[in-house]
């Protein structure tokens, strides 16, 4: 392999294992400040009981979210040493003020809560969770500044070879930056209530702590339910804005070889990548037409027309990536998706009624569908990722031109190898501990940790009682 | 002052500060297999980092996102010359934070020892890699015409590079001892100020012979910024003055001692380097400064801006985090939260 393959692959390694936990993060982070608020608002013990148990869960995968992002702020000096003298200019702001914004209150502000239950008076303690719920989110939209300008540039001036940044209120308002930003943190928001509805479902099946999992599990079917919505919402206006922005990667997502007006969407298609057609293909007419442009006519590019458009932009080259990836990572986001929604809707329905939930059909499958956040965050991202090459920024840097010149192929291939091997190790112990945690439940949790003040022990023994 | 000199400023403030925050942090970690005789004392010695530990690693991030931003060529030219050390650095702080969260969350004596592990070397190899780096910036390296690092793994292990690690790795495990002595009750307070001074002497010793040989090895006497005048010789005498304190038992005062002398010693760095950011050995015209680094004006003035608005407030409720946390860790389980 040479030295781009092995340096995107390093990179597509550590930011989606990084991306494991940036969801979780964001999600439990505001469930966990809602049950806190509650608690400060009611008094009510049990709201104090769930926000240690899943503030237990928030912290374990927190550690390992904060430990995979320090390699993030560096890895673009170390293996992609020309992208970062590029576009540095404008790249490397938000990525500062997304360290100094965001990372200080985050980090500051955890370590405050997770030791502070005992030396701050409740409020002072609550405002310090959503701190960093805050925080999180606000690390969120500095990133997703920068990735924006990679898939949309916009604000610069090329000068002396260099992109260098002319208007910083322009990186703010990319059009591609409000929709982007929306979908991750509710994608987040939506892998935090999964969690919650997954690991509730266990105890209530088990007929465990039934009042402290049914509160759980109905806050995370409301929370979830408006979350998903909103996620399939955004990511659809994200899909009209990319026809117009990104035509190149809708054409690969729909394995839409030749342009059509109006526009058929692909059920289900075996393309050759090589002679660019179709080997077999079920179309519906009319519906991508439909999708783009809520009317059943109008144009969408093909991938045929859009190569000889850039080859008479940009200069001869390949233009087209890989449509198998985009065609399968596209529909398995989509997809697992709504089936996101088919569950949240189902935990919806006892959350209103008020009807037990251990006997809601198809409960069982809850704990499985933890998984589903993370397969559609992960394909999410490759689809987004992938669909920008061959550029590293979009019409400014081919990712071929963006890698270190002087770092050798034994240092990519070395690193990349120990990071996998150290990231497969602390997986193991990360699932070992969330499930230890989780199975255990809160009364477990409230007798086998530390975190008993003096003052805990009453609400201690009704737990156990 | 021009905004390329504020930027160079503010980078080499955040330096500072983490080397001084994440140094006793640092040195707290290299002391938990030697001062923590049974698990419940390694429980305190954890916990007295708990609550900061994290917040003191941002201000890498933040210099290293600050080095981005306003010196894309520094950036670049330092992260991918210094790749392996960087890597080894960056494998540390990964281990290093997740042991500090996972290894009271199971009784399991064997994964309690690992993790208890992983927080020694992910203490040990920063502490002495970060001295490695910084003295490298002074002595030069080589860097070619196009500001590209052409050594290899090598060239970053001369002795005076190697002299640097020491002086870090001794000067961050002396500064935890402190800290330890500082934040602990009984027997383990006398065993920390015990191990305070017992790293006294060779941390004395190791920054003396370093600001000596720096006279030597780098430009440091002829080049043409800003003299560092009494600046080194001060990060002598403040540690010689901490020593004092130390043998006084005056915990407090060999603390604060401790830490100037740190911002001292950094703060040469930073002056023997200036303008430059980056010196190449192969010709002085190819080093990397403030100014052929350096990203737009108008990048500089955004972000100027927002780092002088901003700063503030982080100083302010960071310092407030340490306040409240500023009683001793006493030997009891049932109030540890690591």
């Amino acid at each position: 392999m040479d030295i781009v393959t092995l340096s995107r692959l390093q990179f597509a390694i550590t930011t989606v294992y990084h991306f494991f936990f940036v969801p979780l993060t964001l999600g439990l982070s505001v469930l966990v400040a809602i049950m806190e608020t509650l608690y400060v608002r009611t008094g009510d013990p049990t709201y104090r009981r769930m926000t240690k148990f899943w503030g237990n869960l928030f912290l374990i995968n927190f550690a390992m979210g904060v430990v995979t992002g320090i390699v993030m702020e560096f890895q673009f000096g170390m293996n992609w040493a020309r992208y970062s003298v590029f576009v540095g200019d404008i790249f490397g702001a938000p990525l500062a003020i997304e360290a100094l914004l965001a990372f200080f209150v985050e980090s500051v502000f955890l370590g405050v809560w997770i030791f502070g239950w005992e030396k701050l008076p409740k409020g002072a303690h609550l405002a310090a969770i959503w701190l960093v719920a805050f925080g999180s989110t606000l690390s969120a939209l500095w990133i997703l500044v920068a990735n924006s300008f990679m898939q949309h540039p916009v604000g610069f001036a090329l000068q002396n070879g260099r992109a260098v940044m002319t208007d910083f209120g322009a990186l703010l308002t990319n059009s591609y930056l409000w929709t982007q930003f929306p979908h991750t943190v509710l994608s987040g928001f939506t892998t935090g209530a999964f969690f919650i509805l997954g690991i509730s479902a266990y105890h209530l099946i088990r007929r465990r702590e039934v009042d402290f999992f049914r509160r759980s599990f109905q806050l995370a079917a409301v929370f979830g339910a408006i979350a998903i919505f909103l996620v399939i919402l955004v990511g659809h206006s994200q899909a009209q804005r990319m026809v117009q922005v990104q035509p190149m990667k809708m054409a690969a997502a729909e394995a839409l070889w030749n342009s059509e007006s109006p526009a058929s969407f692909s059920l289900f298609t075996v393309g050759d990548e090589n002679s660019r057609s179709d080997v077999f293909s079920i179309r519906l007419p009319y519906l991508l037409s439909v999708l783009a442009y809520n009317q059943p006519s109008g144009e969408v590019k093909g991938i045929r027309d859009l190569q000889a458009t850039y080859e008479k932009q940009y200069g001869p080259g390949d233009y087209v990536p890989s449509v198998i990836t985009e065609y399968w990572s596209f529909r398995i986001m989509v997809g697992v998706g709504f089936l996101m929604m088919a569950f949240a809707l189902l935990a919806l329905y006892p959350t209103l009624r008020n009807r037990p939930i251990a006997k809601l059909r198809f409960i069982g499958l809850f704990p499985f569908a933890i998984a589903l956040p993370y397969i559609a965050n992960s394909v999410g991202w490759i689809f987004t990722e992938m669909g920008r090459q061959p550029w590293a920024v979009v019409g400014l840097m081919k990712t071929q031109d963006a890698f270190s010149s002087n770092v050798s192929i034994g240092m990519v291939l070395t690193t990349l190898i120990v990071f996998t091997l150290v990231y497969a190790a602390l997986i193991v112990a990360d699932v070992y501990l969330l499930s230890k945690f989780a199975k255990a439940g809160p009364v477990a949790e409230l007798a086998a940790n530390s975190e008993v003040a003096p003052g805990d022990a009453p609400e201690l023994e009704s737990a156990i009682h | 002052m021009d905004l390329n000199t504020l930027w160079f400023l503010l980078i080499a403030v955040l330096y500072i500060g983490y080397f001084v925050l994440e140094g006793f942090d640092f040195g707290v970690g290299i002391l938990l297999p030697f001062l923590g005789k049974d698990d419940l004392k390694r429980r305190v010695i954890i916990n007295t980092i708990g609550p900061h530990w994290d917040g003191n690693e941002v201000w890498l991030i933040t210099a290293g996102g600050a080095t981005f931003a306003a010196f894309p060529q520094w950036y670049a030219t330092l992260f991918s010359g210094f790749y392996l050390p960087l890597f080894l650095i960056l494998l540390a702080l990964i281990v290093r934070g997740v042991a500090f969260e996972f290894r009271s969350r199971d009784d399991n004596p064997r994964w309690r020892s690992t993790w208890d592990w992983a927080i020694f070397a992910g203490s040990f190899i920063p502490a002495l890699l970060w001295g490695v780096a910084f003295s490298n910036f002074v002595h030069g390296v080589p860097i070619d015409q196009h500001f590209v690092y052409v050594g290899g793994f090598w060239n970053l292990l001369n002795p005076f590079a190697i002299l640097g690690g020491l002086v870090t790795l001794f000067g961050f495990t002396l500064l935890g001892a402190i800290f330890l002595s500082l934040k602990t009750t009984d027997d383990l307070m006398a065993e920390s100020q015990r191990v305070a001074k017992l790293m006294w002497s060779p941390a004395m010793v190791m920054l003396t012979v370093y600001v000596v040989a720096a006279y030597f090895f780098t430009d440091i006497l002829a080049h043409l910024g800003v003299n560092p005048g009494p600046v080194p010789i001060g990060s002598i005498l403040l540690l010689l003055g901490a020593g004092y304190f130390i043998y006084a038992r005056r915990s407090g005062w060999a603390f604060i001692l401790t830490v100037l002398s740190i911002v001292f010693s950094t703060a040469t760095i930073f002056l023997a380097l200036y303008p430059r950011v980056l010196v190449s050995n192969l010709a002085p015209e190819f080093s990397l400064t403030i100014y052929n680094s350096a990203s737009g004006p108008y990048t500089l003035q955004v972000m100027s801006i927002i780092a002088l608005v901003f700063l503030p407030f982080v100083l302010a409720y960071e310092a407030w985090s340490y306040w409240i946390f500023r009683k001793r860790i006493s030997q009891k389980a049932e109030e540890l939260h690591y």
